[in-house]
């Protein structure tokens, strides 16, 4: 049985080394076929894996032990349970989807093969993440899919906007990681082991555990953990204030746009704080913090949405918005509600993200909606499955995303922490914006006038191969169509099916704890009558007609009359600037941080190094000595009678001295 | 042959420099590298056994000799190593070689010279890591001055004269009072000069400060702590490549391992009375330090910053002590490791540079852009040792990071949070560099021309590579030889030397 659990990670691992120190000798189609084939086995046990955890065997065990100090154990080891079990599944099918796909997408790319080595060596990253039994793995994991991230998002090398977006990327992750590492560090000091079952087993029995970081200030312990931990989580999964990476994230190709930054690494952040539930559960200031914050993201990253032209973006901005519901429902307690956000997120986004790229191919690597718009003619796959995943994206009744989402906001609605009020009005109110953000953008593309003729030759999206520019729109190969269509079907019935067994069977078992005093989960299901009734009460709630508002006011605005929005923009330019600006936060950042911490730097070379150490205290050592020889040097003139005259006197003093001493 | 061991580690080095010494003048070049490439290889062949034949259960020094050498003060030829000494001679030994290979076309003024330079500093390193006698360590702590300044002197940049100085000078002026402690031992402790002696010599507390002053003094210069740090980005700049490697792998090992050896068990109750003032400079150095090499302009001087402030994470870890005056195992072996993984990464980003210093003769990082472009090799390996420079996991770089932090929480949080800053620190410092010289399109026409890795540039970076990936991904063999010595250390530091 390890030996499956082994295969999951290590067939995409071997796939990456064959493609990537290799790929110079196995050649283009050999490097896609060797990844692909690792993934594909990654999945098939995965799959093999999920019946199996169904049937009720698990696995809690070390691998190796990495390394061991006193009696402090760091271990490499997999927890098979039914949260890892579905993990795995939906990263080993997504990842599977996005290599095919890739084969159309990176079809010229001069990099083709380094491109399947990062993808593989990602998934490998994220399934060790999500299959570890304790933190050290679940960092290794961490770091590593930011790693993978950052290579891919910097994967177009020369261009200044890919690199530049690359090291936001992994410096802003390294802010998360930087009070992870702290977390994990306080588990350790306190708990006395990185193994999850261990630490959880004790969690209880510190529950009312202080700890005086400031003098005078006595905080729950557990709350502090916590909320370093989720420190992480707000880099990984880009909660507000540390998302202003990933829409620059869009500057990567759009396979790992779909397969990183919006199916998988991203929603790494959530599943650890789902595993962490028997954590979280015992500090409400804690759960009160992630709802609040996951509110902010949900809410105001949806705003950013409706005004973002660069297609990409605006799928990226709808991650986010997505991302903070996912967190919303940890800080509510409805863990299981935000796992299955996720993974039906995962499909829908991944979708929209891959259709997206199928578009931008077929109108030539443009990325600008306002310079497309009818294309529903020329691509009826891609537009068909682009409209079930907007569908799904907000929240059509019996779609997969309905089912998920709605159940987070009646999940906030039954939270008593002090930050549910404000997390339901945004939730609720976010229905609207992304109603409104994603049909803007499926009626600029698809309908409506076609303006693709109008926009040749900008090559956002360089491709060193080039396309043959001009020419009209065409659908695109099936490596590319089939992942949509192999996406498309999920994102249409995952919901209505897995719902009941996930939210209010008992799937999750004991891999996922809520404590009595969050019913929230219960009080849902008391208002559960089955997938069907839930659809239907839908339609006579308040989320179903903002979400239907939001659409109808998109195809007001761009389908008949366009000028309104263009006259919106003018009068109230302010608005239109700071969404514009996205709220300032990157303007700040590259302002206050990285501009002070060059200023101080430099201060602190220039003032402390060169001219404190180095000028007055090392140099000044040596001109101190020199001054002082120069000083001394007249003495040693050379000549006799100076020497002699000096004798002389010092004789008379000595004699002095000697006589005046003996007399009594 | 096991009896002799340790002098075979010290001594074949050093007699292969001799050899090549006496190849003499550069129309014998070709004899004076195979000779020295043969050296350091039967160099680093003799050092093995002191991992194969090690045992990891007892903190008692193993591989020992002892002979007398100058009866009439008691001085004795006594080596041996423990799980402390041991990593660091086969770390040197190693480096050796690959300062060797990575000398080999480079170098074409004076080569045996150069060869036999550093063959026999590697020699005399050995030896002072592995003397158990003070004089005998004293003699090998100042020997090997010699030939890395003439090192940086002989086959330096344009300002060598200044940085040799500087680095002689400062680097002396610390270890005379270590002599006078030294001799101040000698007589406390009835005319013996075995370190181990000293270990168990009590001292009062005046005495223990003082003396614990005269090795800070010392070994703080050599680490480098900050504010005794600027010889080292002098010398770095200045220094030849391998010099550099050696600078930063070897020689800033040397003042941590005197605080190990030395002050520690030495000066317990000192070391103990002064840990605050260590840890604020060692915490400096890891801020102060990461901030300043963000702005520098030259490569070299960038990551021998980025040194300085690694190494402030060995101070921290040797000197937290919590309420109990007991020193955190896990934080002093991750401070070991982090030498180590130091040791590897420090050399191999300073190899980098030299790679491309051959090829451009320029260290300022404007003259580069977009290398990835002609060199993607070289990039591949430049990012594998960018990202443990910046302490990502699975490579060297996060394992004494990652320890000794999380020693740290356990004794103060806010050490550990200080100190975790150069996740950020280093990440930015090391990726912000190697973005603008790696990444983007190629700047200019010097940079079109550059050539990838040669075969012989190949083999010294699979090395390394190996190293660092084999050290973050199972540090276990790496670590399980310290535990003993690291253990006894911790108990004999918190037993103290003051009447209870």
């Amino acid at each position: 049985m390890k030996t499956l659990y082994l295969l999951v990670p290590v067939a995409p691992l071997i796939g990456a080394l064959l493609a990537g120190l290799f790929g110079k000798f196995i050649g283009r189609t050999l490097s896609h076929v060797v990844t692909i084939a690792g993934v594909a086995v990654a999945f098939v046990a995965s799959m093999m894996i999920f019946q199996d955890v169904n049937a009720g065997h698990g696995f809690n065990g070390p691998v190796y032990t990495w390394m061991t100090s006193g009696h402090i154990k760091f271990e490499i080891g997999f927890l098979i349970d039914p949260l890892t079990a579905l993990m795995i599944l939906v990263v080993s099918f997504v990842s599977l989807m996005v290599h095919v796909y890739t084969i159309g997408y990176m079809h010229d790319d001069p990099g083709y093969k380094r491109f399947f080595s990062y993808i593989s060596l990602f998934t490998f990253s994220m399934l060790m993440l999500v299959m570890s039994n304790n933190f050290l793995q679940l960092f290794f994991g961490w770091e590593a899919v930011g790693l993978m991230s950052y290579l891919l998002i910097g994967f177009w090398y020369t261009r200044e906007s890919a690199i530049y977006a690359s090291l936001k990327a992994f410096l802003v992750n390294r802010v998360g990681d930087f009070g992870f590492l702290l977390g994990i560090g306080l588990i350790l000091a306190w708990f006395g082991s990185l193994d999850y079952a261990t630490v959880f087993a004790q969690a209880d029995g510190l529950s009312g555990q202080t700890v005086a970081l400031l003098p005078g200030h006595e905080w729950s312990l557990l709350t502090v953990i916590c909320v370093l931990l989720f420190v992480g989580a707000m880099g990984k999964s880009a909660q507000f204030p540390l998302h202003v990476w990933l829409p620059d994230s869009m500057e990567g190709p759009t396979p790992i746009s779909a397969l990183i930054h919006a199916a998988t690494m991203v929603t790494a952040g959530i599943f650890m704080v789902a595993r962490m539930s028997p954590l979280f559960e015992l500090s409400d200031t804690a759960l009160n913090f992630v709802m609040v914050i996951g509110a902010i993201t949900a809410l105001f990253m949806g705003f950013l949405g409706m005004v973002q032209n660069d297609i990409k973006r605006v799928v990226a901005y709808s991650t986010l918005s997505q991302l903070g519901y996912m967190t919303v429902a940890l800080g509510a307690s409805a863990y299981s509600v935000a796992i299955f956000h996720l993974m039906t997120h995962a499909f829908f986004k991944a979708l929209l993200f891959l259709a997206a790229g199928s578009v931008i191919i077929a109108v030539h690597h443009n990325q600008d909606i306002r310079y497309m718009g009818g294309l529903r003619k020329y691509m009826p796959i891609t537009w068909i499955t682009s409209l079930i995943g907007s569908l799904a994206l907000i929240g059509t009744p019996f779609l997969s995303g309905f089912y998920s989402k709605d159940s987070i906001i009646e999940a906030v609605a039954f939270s008593h922490l002090p930050g549910a009020g404000f997390a339901y009005f945004a939730v609720t109110l976010g229905v609207f914006v992304t109603g409104f953000y994603s049909f803007r953008m499926y009626f600029l593309v698809f309908h409506g006038k076609e303006r693709f003729q109008q926009h040749h030759g900008h090559d956002m999206e360089h491709h060193a191969g080039g396309h043959n520019q001009g020419g009209m729109p065409h659908e695109t190969p099936w490596v590319v169509t089939g992942p949509l269509l192999a996406l498309a079907v999920p994102s249409l019935v995952i919901g209505y099916i897995t719902i009941e067994p996930l939210l209010f069977g008992d799937y999750f078992g004991t891999s996922i704890y809520v404590s009595d005093r969050h019913p929230v989960i219960h009080e849902l299901s008391h208002h559960f009558h089955g997938a069907f009734a839930m659809a239907l009460q839908a339609l006579v709630s308040l989320p179903f007609w903002l979400a239907a508002a939001g659409v109808g006011l998109a195809a007001f605005f761009y389908l008949k009359r366009q000028d309104i929005p263009a006259m919106l923009m003018r009068k109230f330019r302010w608005l239109y600037q700071i969404l514009e600006r996205k709220y300032g936060f990157d303007d700040f950042n590259d302002w206050f941080f990285a501009g002070g911490a060059r200023l101080l730097g430099g201060g602190l070379w220039k003032q402390g190094d060169v001219m404190i150490i180095d000028g007055w205290m090392v140099n000044g050592a040596a001109r101190l000595v020199n001054w002082f020889s120069r000083l001394i040097r007249p003495f040693q003139s050379g000549y006799i009678y100076h020497y002699a005259f000096a004798m002389l006197i010092g004789v008379f003093a000595l004699i002095t001295w000697f006589v005046r001493a003996t007399q009594p | 042959m096991l009896g002799s061991t340790l002098s075979l580690v010290i001594w074949v080095p050093i007699v292969a420099g001799l050899l090549v010494l006496a190849t003499g003048s550069d129309r014998q070049a070709a004899l004076a590298r195979w000779i020295a490439l043969a050296g350091a290889a039967l160099g680093l062949w003799v050092a093995l056994p002191l991992y194969t034949g090690f045992d990891a259960t007892t903190a008692a020094m193993q591989f020992q000799e002892l002979k007398p050498w100058v009866p009439q003060f008691n001085i004795h030829y006594h080596l041996g190593v423990d799980g402390i000494s041991m990593p660091l001679i086969l770390l040197n030994s190693f480096i050796t070689l690959l300062v060797v290979i990575a000398g080999w076309e480079v170098i074409q003024k004076k080569v045996a010279q150069y060869m036999a330079a550093f063959l026999i500093m590697s020699g005399l390193i050995n030896g002072m890591f592995a003397s158990l006698d003070a004089i005998l360590f004293y003699l090998f702590f100042e020997a090997m001055l010699i030939p890395m300044y003439l090192v940086i002197g002989v086959w330096g940049g344009p300002n060598r004269v200044y940085a040799a100085l500087k680095f002689f000078l400062y680097t002396l002026l610390g270890s005379l009072l270590l002599l006078v402690a030294l001799i101040y031992l000698h007589f406390q402790s009835a005319g013996s000069f075995e370190i181990l002696d000293f270990h168990r010599q009590p001292l009062a507390l005046t005495a223990q400060v003082l003396v614990f002053i005269a090795f800070f003094s010392s070994f703080a210069v050599k680490v480098p702590m900050w504010p005794v740090h600027t010889w080292l980005p002098d010398a770095h700049v200045e220094a030849p490549t391998g010099g550099s490697v050696v600078l930063a792998a070897i020689t800033l090992k040397i003042g941590a391992y005197g605080f190990l050896r030395f002050a520690l068990p030495i000066a317990p109750d000192a070391s103990h009375k002064l840990a605050g003032f260590v840890i604020a400079l060692s915490l400096i150095a890891v801020v102060y330090i990461g901030l300043v090499a963000l702005v520098q302009a030259d490569m070299k001087k960038l990551i021998a910053y980025s040194s300085i402030s690694h190494m402030g994470f060995v101070t921290l870890a040797f000197f937290m002590f919590d309420a109990s005056a007991r020193g955190s195992q896990l934080a002093i072996e991750g401070g070991l490791v982090q030498m180590i993984s130091h040791g590897f990464v420090s050399g191999a980003l300073f190899l980098c540079i030299g790679v491309m210093y051959d090829r451009l003769h320029s260290r300022q990082i404007k003259d580069y852009g977009g290398l990835v472009n002609v060199m993607p090799v070289f990039a591949s390996f430049f990012m594998l040792f960018a990202m443990a420079n910046s302490g990502l996991p699975a490579t060297s770089g996060f394992v004494g990071e990652f320890m000794v932090i999380l020693g740290a929480i356990k004794i103060n949080f806010w050490y550990a949070a200080v100190a975790a800053t150069t996740l950020i620190f280093g990440a930015a410092y090391t990726l912000w560099m190697y973005k603008r010289v790696v990444f983007g399109p190629v700047v200019n026409e010097a940079v079109k021309n550059m050539a990838d890795l040669n075969k012989r540039e190949f083999l010294f970076m699979t090395l390394l590579a190996v190293c660092v990936l084999a050290l973050g991904l199972y540090p276990k063999p790496f670590t399980d030889p310290m535990h003993a010595t690291v253990v006894q250390l911790v108990n004999h530091v918190a037993q103290g030397k003051l009447p209870q």
